[in-house]
């Protein structure tokens, strides 16, 4: 089942609604670093609210979508992860490590917005951060 | 032994298949929420594990009852190439396919109990239960 991917400004917001299965994970993961270029995007959200499970799959992927999209320019955050998929993701030893996450998809924007304001304020239009 | 639920293995969405029952069934044995986001979770790396490694298998789904306790027992079975070295694979972040190597030892740290019996060229069998107390 294919994520609709919504465009709001800069940002590009991912907003699964079911479970996903590992082909149409690895097809969100294309389809979103392809649309950062086209929209000239510079943030992405993927909303993970409707997931009742995240394995090892599910994180690896968002977590390469999370370095694919920072390599073209544009900052992700991921929102929405459930208390109990949460407690089962440490549990698994998953991390999301070097990925940013809020609460929900207002802290989510909230969240894109600081980024940007930080970036114009030091005066450069996309930085550099490894 | 209470029936069981085969789930076939053979593409990535029987793994969601696996896991969706497998959070069902816990659920009308009493597990709580969280509980039952841990068993699908276990299961749904064990169900891809089937997947990367024999390309085809099953689980089998079903619930026990042990004196107070009721437990839902998790079977995978493959006839795959094996698992030379069980304990290594065990390992947190030990992985021959590419993949985070947390598959394995992240659904034992899941589950209650755990069992790999795997031999090279015939296949492998994971066995895990989690348990719950049923007050009488």
């Amino acid at each position: 089942m294919e994520v609709p991917i919504l465009k709001q400004g800069h940002y590009l917001i991912a907003s699964i609604q079911s479970a996903l299965t590992d082909a149409d994970l690895s097809q969100l993961r294309e389809a979103l670093i392809e649309r950062v270029g086209r929209f000239r995007a510079r943030g992405v959200i993927v909303d993970v609210t409707a997931l009742d499970v995240m394995d090892s799959f599910a994180v690896r992927t968002l977590r390469d979508i999370a370095h694919m999209a920072r390599l073209r320019g544009a900052e992700t955050v991921i929102v929405g992860i459930q208390p109990e998929v949460a407690f089962a993701m440490v549990q698994l030893g998953l991390t999301l490590k070097g990925v940013s996450t809020a609460l929900d998809l207002e802290e989510g924007l909230a969240f894109l917005d600081r980024q940007a304001q930080l970036r114009s304020e030091r005066g450069s239009g996309r930085i550099d951060r490894g | 032994m209470a029936d069981e639920l085969l789930i076939p293995i053979a593409a990535d969405v029987d793994v969601v298949t696996a896991r969706q029952r497998g959070r069902d069934l816990a659920a009308e044995a009493g597990f709580s929420s969280g509980d039952q986001t841990v068993i699908a979770a276990a299961i749904s790396e064990i169900a891809r594990n089937i997947l990367t490694y024999a390309k085809r298998g099953e689980v089998a789904l079903s619930v026990v009852a042990n004196g107070d306790r009721q437990g839902i027992v998790v079977v995978a079975r493959d006839q795959g190439p094996g698992i030379r070295d069980v304990s290594r694979a065990l390992e947190d972040g030990y992985s021959t396919s590419g993949g985070l190597g947390l598959g394995l030892p992240g659904a034992r740290r899941l589950m209650d109990d755990f069992d790999v019996s795997s031999s090279v060229g015939k296949g492998t069998t994971v066995t895990m239960k989690k348990w719950r107390r049923v007050n009488a």
